[in-house]
């Protein structure tokens, strides 16, 4: 449903993403990992066409997205993203939030948008916050907001930025649980994270990154058990034993 | 110094009446001059922050010509200077057909004066605001004209709101300077009735009076709006 093939990136004259290909299918639930500055993030912005690419070509679900023919917005409306730091619209309620896009981009009925607002935020237990402002709530719940917002578009895919390293380690389960939920019901996902436990529980794919390259693509399973190459070793033992 | 106290001459007729015409085409030539700074500036701010160079480009210059030009000076070109460049037909126009002419060159050219002023709040609303809800906007598939109309404006607008009160005061006390081509605003109308009755004091103190009242009575509104605008969930708190 993703696939790359021999991407490659620079900001000036520094290569940020290094001939990166990778397939991804439907269904399958991919987590990128690697030490920080390795692209992992420019990476997942190409696939949105959030950032633009210099060389080789991305195609999600048969569209190409370097194209400059392809539209963007629909393109994107067609794949959700979580980052970070949650970027919720801080003037706007949680449902505002949630029903922005699908009002101005599906232009969905404000009452149609709003079922489905209030539906996503039962699945992600903030049923009850529907009318507060996201300041006012912690980090994990505003995570979980932004996850249903992304989900409001009913999305082919998912892609998760570092969902989690921005909260307090008592509220990363709640996140982690409805990503799981969610890949347990068949979503696409892509996902940054160092967390491994999440990885080994939840992926079928890992793959490491490091300066811009992509060094190991592995079956979860063959990742943690055996990683081929030296610096992905490096990387799981320092990171497992922390 | 001899001076003889009438404060009585402000309430006669035909003073009392001038002044408050006076005060009508001050708040006339402020609104309308406010609303093309706030239109105008909000699009040269908005193309300041844009991807394209020649978008960010035309809106500096605008904003270099207009901050560094003293607005007296560009009152008198707009008045007398611009009718002479014009095509004659153009400027014959403006000097004799134009409805009030001097009020609408002291509107325009008050107008474009601030909208360099507002742009300037604008661009930095929006550059605080951030990237981050612009990537998120996009992200959903909103527009680039979307993600400005819903998300970076409004913000910036919430954020500036202070700054933005200040403008404005600045637009409604910089509207005497309309009184230099003509128009019988308020501080015109105070020379005229200190010169009528030579009780310069009362006019003067009147007119001071009236522009610090209705300054303080805006701060005031404006600080209950941000208040409100703050507890509504902006950014006070914060995102993180
Ligand atoms: N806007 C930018 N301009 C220049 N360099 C950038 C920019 N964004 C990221 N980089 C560089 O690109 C590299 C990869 O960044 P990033 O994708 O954020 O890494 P990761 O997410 O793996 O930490 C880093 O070296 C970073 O400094
Ligand atoms: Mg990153």
């Amino acid at each position: 449903m993703i696939t790359l093939e021999h991407l490659s990136k620079w900001y000036g004259s520094t290569q940020v993403l290094d001939d990166c290909s990778t397939q991804i299918e439907k269904g399958e639930v991919v987590v990128i990992c690697g030490p920080s500055g390795s692209g992992k993030s420019t990476l997942i912005k190409c696939v949105n066409g959030l950032e633009p690419f210099q060389k080789g070509t991305i195609s999600v679900d048969g569209i190409s997205v370097g194209d400059p023919a392809t539209n963007l917005p629909k393109l994107r409306s067609r794949i959700g993203m979580v980052f970070q730091s949650f970027e919720l619209y801080p003037h706007m309620s949680v449902v505002g939030n949630i029903c922005l896009a699908q009002l101005h981009v599906l232009k969905r009925s404000e009452d149609a948008a709003r079922a489905r607002a209030l539906e996503l935020l039962d699945r992600v237990g903030l049923r009850s916050h529907a009318d507060r402002f996201p300041s006012t709530l912690s980090g994990g719940q505003q995570q979980r907001v932004a996850i249903a917002r992304a989900l409001a578009l009913d999305p082919i895919a998912m892609l998760f930025d570092e969902p989690t390293s921005a909260l307090d380690p008592e509220m990363i389960n709640e996140v982690l649980d409805v990503m799981t939920e969610l890949a347990k019901d068949g979503m696409t996902m892509v996902v940054v994270t160092h967390e491994m436990g999440f990885a080994r529980r939840v992926a079928d794919r890992v793959l490491f990154m490091d300066a811009g390259a992509i060094v190991e693509d592995a079956k979860t399973a063959a990742f943690f058990d055996k990683p081929v190459s030296e610096r992905a070793a490096r990387f799981l033992s320092k990171i497992l034993h922390h | 110094m001899r001076y003889n106290w009438n404060w009585s001459v402000l309430f006669a007729d035909p003073y009392l009446g001038w002044l408050l015409s006076g005060l009508g085409w001050t708040v006339l030539v402020s609104a309308a001059a406010w609303i093309i700074g706030l239109a105008l500036g909000s699009v040269i701010g908005v193309m300041r922050t844009l991807p394209s160079p020649i978008a960010r480009a035309i809106g500096a210059t605008y904003v270099e010509i207009f901050r560094n030009i003293p607005l007296l000076v560009q009152i008198f070109l707009f008045y007398f200077v611009l009718p002479e460049l014009l095509p004659r037909e153009m400027g014959r126009w403006l000097k004799r057909d134009l409805p009030h002419p001097e009020f609408t060159m002291a509107v325009i050219s008050l107008g474009l004066y601030t909208a360099c002023r507002v742009a300037e709040q604008v661009r930095a609303g929006i550059n605080t605001a951030g990237r981050g809800q612009a990537s998120a906007g996009l992200a959903t598939g909103l527009t680039l004209a979307q993600v400005y109309r819903f998300i970076l404006l409004p913000l910036a607008y919430r954020l500036t709101i202070p700054a933005l009160t200040n403008e404005f005061l600045n637009v409604f006390k910089n509207s005497s300077l309309a009184l230099t081509i003509g128009v019988l605003e308020l501080t015109a109308r105070a020379r005229a009735v200190a010169d009528y009755t030579y009780q310069s004091i009362e006019a003067f103190a009147a007119a001071s009076l009236i522009y610090a009242s209705i300054s303080f009575l805006i701060a005031f509104l404006m600080r209950r709006v941000e208040r409100r605008a703050r507890l509504a969930g902006t950014l006070a708190a914060g995102t993180h």
